[in-house]
């Protein structure tokens, strides 16, 4: 056999490949910090064009949300708003960590979770009925049995949809959808007057208070519980799954190729139905630590206005599913959700109507140029093609 | 180089850098009037880059373009369609709910009063070029309703309504069957005879040889000889192409069969219509033979393989791994029991594109020791065993932690063979697995499933390329509507398999 010619000095691959890989994670931060920076942009010329001063505006969200308080100079009461102020930002982060996991661990299995919604409800109901059924047991274990059966309820919301989708193929996006449906209208149902989980008092459609016992601890106080905590160890858990178990190796293959995997005998059926009871499980997490870690009860007219499972697919999406960008993406969202509050956006600068609403446009467009990725993208292509022309005349001709 | 006076289009010095890459290099070539001219390489030889300049899509870095004797800058396709050059892509740029006459007239349609489009005048106009150079099409049918070979033809049509007198053709055979291809060698024909010219892309020395009137090839982005069809052999060709020695022909030792292997018993199959696809076949395949199965495609080969590996409900039969009966065994259950599978698409069933090599190599192994224990993943480990192999196999263009999605067409081949091989399987099963690779990347794979029938393995060759049967089998088996219609030694000629592979034989007794 002839001699093939010798290959590149491995040393230099490896180095190439190191490169390349630093570019394709720097690559993948870039595009959603490029949509945050252009939604503020747009959202600040919005401000201009109302009659009021954008840089103002954006110091006020800032501060509202509490960011201040990483600043040394900011002290005594000042502080102590800040240190409050930022303690409701990570505790309203909590949740929409959880729930954009449950849309990005489907995504990774190729799977659209719409679902995480219900999945929160489920696991709010099943963590609340152990803190107020459930009576006697030391707090540690009446915390631990609490988000045990809110991981339990989330899955299986998540597993149902997961069932259907592997057994008779009916799409995830129209189930979950359903499922929530069936978990609003079903928890209204649970707490209004007469219905089974009714509280004490027979004139108000709210829950009982859960008992003391369940609660989980404050960590930093006033505001925040040990959930945030809890969905830190979330985002890790979901990096471990997906990048060092083989559940997770055969979950990304289906993701990528459901054709392959099959042929390489992973059950795609079996990864289908997983991935939707584990999605489940981090969202029915999310509303364990809600319940037990500062809400305590629900109002029916809860299930009409929490929206965290939906705004957990748009944290998702400006994540990138990854735990990391999920982490950043969920103080965002927070932040914008925290710092235009009514109570915390000082009128004299923005009034508070318009506050909300400025927070609303900001994530729509952070969405928008996100979801335009494509978009940014040919415009940065086109752009290299038109530089490179010019240069190329200058050179002579052979 | 000297160019004839004759010369209709020049290329001469070009050269075209991409970072990290020369994809030209200074590479000159030249087209005659009623000429074609084939443009040869291996995939990634720079073949394309060089069109792509000439149709205006890359600017040049260095060189010059001559059109008619004048220099010419093509900045964009535009530029080169105004200067009589058309290309045909390899993937068409039609739109499917439009008419052949439609697309055809597509941004340069005849109106009436200005705004309305006058299809009449249109269909008139197709059907008169049409008519000049003997093309069969319907100029009112429905892009979408017409077959790839037909979808071809309109391309082309469209590039000589617009003018071309010189046609880029990007390897135009890959999507087409032999009786299409032999059409569209016709159609080459009378346009060549009209005074049109056709730069021919290919990696298909038969092809090559067949239809072009000289040959330029091009290795690692740099001419390397321009020769005439006459006197040019395939072999020549392909160490132009390679740069060493290639062996067309398979060397190999006369099989030493042993106990059978994979034994198949009155199989049959439906396929996804509910149509039954294998009608009763059996057949074994025993230790140190490679058994090739050839047929026209559609007469039940997927589901043949399908069924052995496990990935469709069979209707009846048994099959056996040695003595162990597999028929009621799971795909994976198979794969432990010593089935390897190179699969017919290898980018969609054979290879997760955007894994990793390592993640791609470990497929079947990730879940066993020491790739795993207790369901924890170490992906450092299938790297550095990923690492070995890669180098085991020569696979070029990326390490463990390349995407599969990186590597050209035969490393990625070389990828799958790797997994399946190293597992040390005792049945292999190919699946068309030369499929779109060129003679470098053929000889590995041809050479490799030879080594492994010496390992002692059972190989079952199932492929369309008669060539490939005839070179690789010890025994060939025709399959024909589902039916296994003839056994044939390795010497049987094309014609007589030819001949079985149509219907041509009666068939042999279930």
């Amino acid at each position: 056999m002839t001699v093939t010619p010798p290959a590149p000095a491995p040393e230099k691959d490896e180095v190439y490949e190191r490169r390349a890989r630093i570019y394709e994670r720097a690559g993948g931060a870039l595009i959603p910090l490029a949509a945050t920076v252009l939604a503020f942009l747009i959202g600040g010329l919005v401000v201009l064009i109302t009659g009021h001063n954008p840089v103002a505006a954006y110091k006020a969200i800032f501060e509202g949300a509490g960011f201040n308080w990483i600043l040394p100079w900011v002290q005594g009461d000042e502080r102590t708003e800040a240190a409050r102020d930022l303690q409701q930002t990570l505790r309203v982060a909590t949740p929409l960590m959880l729930t954009a996991l449950a849309v990005a661990f489907a995504f990774r299995c190729g799977l659209f979770n719409i679902g995480g919604q219900g999945q929160y409800w489920l696991g709010f109901i099943a963590a609340l009925w152990v803190g107020t059924h459930i009576q006697g047991l030391s707090r540690p274990l009446h915390v631990i049995l609490g988000i045990a059966a809110g991981i339990a309820g989330g899955a299986l919301w998540g597993g149902i949809a997961g069932l259907l989708r592997a057994t008779v193929g009916a799409h995830e996006v129209i189930t979950t959808i359903m499922l929530n449906w069936i978990a609003i209208f079903g928890g209204q149902y649970l707490y209004e007057g007469g219905g089974p989980l009714q509280g004490a008092v027979a004139a108000l459609p709210r829950s009982d208070v859960l008992d003391g016992s369940a609660r989980l601890w404050i960590i930093w106080p006033a505001y925040l519980h040990a959930g945030f905590l809890v969905a830190i160890a979330a985002l890790l858990v979901y990096y471990v799954i997906l990048n060092r178990t083989t559940l997770g190796y055969e979950v990304r293959a289906v993701g990528f190729s459901p054709e392959a995997a099959r042929y390489s005998g992973i059950g795609v059926r079996r990864s289908y139905f997983l991935a939707l009871a584990i999605s489940g499980s981090f969202a029915g997490l999310a509303g364990a630590v809600d319940v037990l870690g500062f809400k305590y009860a629900v109002d029916t007219s809860d299930f009409a206005t929490n929206f965290v499972g939906f705004t957990g697919i748009a944290v998702a999406l400006l994540g990138r599913n990854k735990a990391v960008g999920i982490f950043f993406a969920s103080i965002l969202f927070a932040a914008l959700s925290t710092g235009t509050s009514s109570r915390q956006l000082d009128p004299e600068i923005f009034e508070p109507a318009l506050a909300a609403d400025l927070s609303t446009m900001i994530q729509a467009l952070v969405i928008f140029f996100v979801g335009a990725e494509f978009l940014i993208v040919s415009v940065w292509g086109a752009r290299r093609y038109l530089r490179v022309r010019p240069a190329s005349r200058e050179k002579p001709a052979l | 180089m000297v160019s004839s006076e004759s010369s209709l289009l020049e290329l001469r010095g070009i050269t075209k850098r991409f970072p990290g890459v020369v994809a030209n290099d200074g590479v000159d070539f030249d087209l005659k009037r009623g000429e074609v001219h084939a443009l040869l390489g291996e995939n990634g030889a720079g073949k394309s880059t060089l069109m792509n300049v000439l149709y205006g899509l890359y600017q040049p870095d260095e060189g010059e373009i001559r059109v008619n004797g004048k220099p010419a800058e093509i900045r964009s396709p535009k530029d080169a369609i105004d200067l009589g050059i058309g290309m045909v892509h390899q993937h068409f740029m039609l739109i499917p709910v439009m008419t052949v006459a439609e697309n055809i007239v597509l941004a340069t349609e005849p109106t009436r009063g200005g705004v309305l489009l006058d299809y009449e005048a249109a269909v008139d106009r197709v059907e008169q070029i049409a008519r000049t150079f003997k093309f069969a099409i319907d100029p009112r049918a429905r892009v979408e309703s017409i077959g790839v070979g037909q979808q071809q033809r309109v391309e082309i049509l469209k590039a000589l309504y617009r003018g071309a007198d010189i046609l880029i053709l990007d390897e135009p055979t890959a999507v087409l069957t032999p009786q299409e291809t032999k059409e569209l060698f016709g159609i080459l024909r009378s346009l060549t005879n009209e005074g049109m010219s056709v730069i021919f892309i290919s990696h298909k020395l038969n092809e090559v040889l067949e239809i072009a009137d000289r040959v330029t090839v091009l290795r690692r982005g740099k001419t390397i000889e321009t020769l005439p069809r006459e006197g040019a052999t395939q072999a020549q060709l392909a160490k132009l192409m390679v740069g060493r020695e290639v062996l067309l022909r398979v060397d190999k030792k006369p099989a030493e069969p042993g106990e059978p292997l994979l034994s198949v018993e009155n199989l049959s199959v439906s396929d996804e219509r509910g149509l039954e696809a294998v009608r009763g076949v059996s057949f074994e395949v025993r230790a140190g033979e490679i058994v090739g199965i050839a047929g026209v495609d559609g007469n039940g080969q997927s589901e043949l393989i399908d069924a052995i590996t496990g990935l469709t409900k069979i209707e009846s039969g048994e099959m056996r791994v040695g003595t162990h009966d597999i028929t009621r065994e799971s795909a994976r259950q198979r794969l432990d029991e010593g089935v390897g599978h190179i699969p017919q698409d290898r980018q969609r069933r054979g290879l997760v594109l955007d894994f990793s090599l390592a993640e791609n190599l470990g497929l079947h192994d990730y879940r066993k020791e020491p790739n795993s224990r207790y369901g924890f993943l170490f992906p450092a480990r299938l790297i550095s065993w990923a690492r070995r192999v890669l180098k085991a196999f020569d696979v070029r263009g990326g390490g463990p932690e390349t995407l599969a999605s990186a590597l050209s067409g035969g490393n990625q081949q070389k990828v799958v063979i790797a997994r399946e091989v190293e597992r040390d399987p005792r049945v292999l099963i190919a699946g068309q697995p030369t499929r779109g690779l060129d003679v470098g990347a053929i000889e590995f794979v041809h050479r490799r499933l030879v080594e492994e029938r010496d390992e002692g393995r059972a190989v079952l060759l199932v492929s369309l390329e008669l060539e490939e049967i005839l070179s690789l089998s010890d025994r060939i088996l025709v399959i024909y509507e589902g039916r296994i219609v003839g056994e044939y030694g390795p010497d049987v000629s094309e014609e007589e398999l030819g001949v079985a592979m149509t219907g041509g034989t009666r068939e042999v007794a279930a």
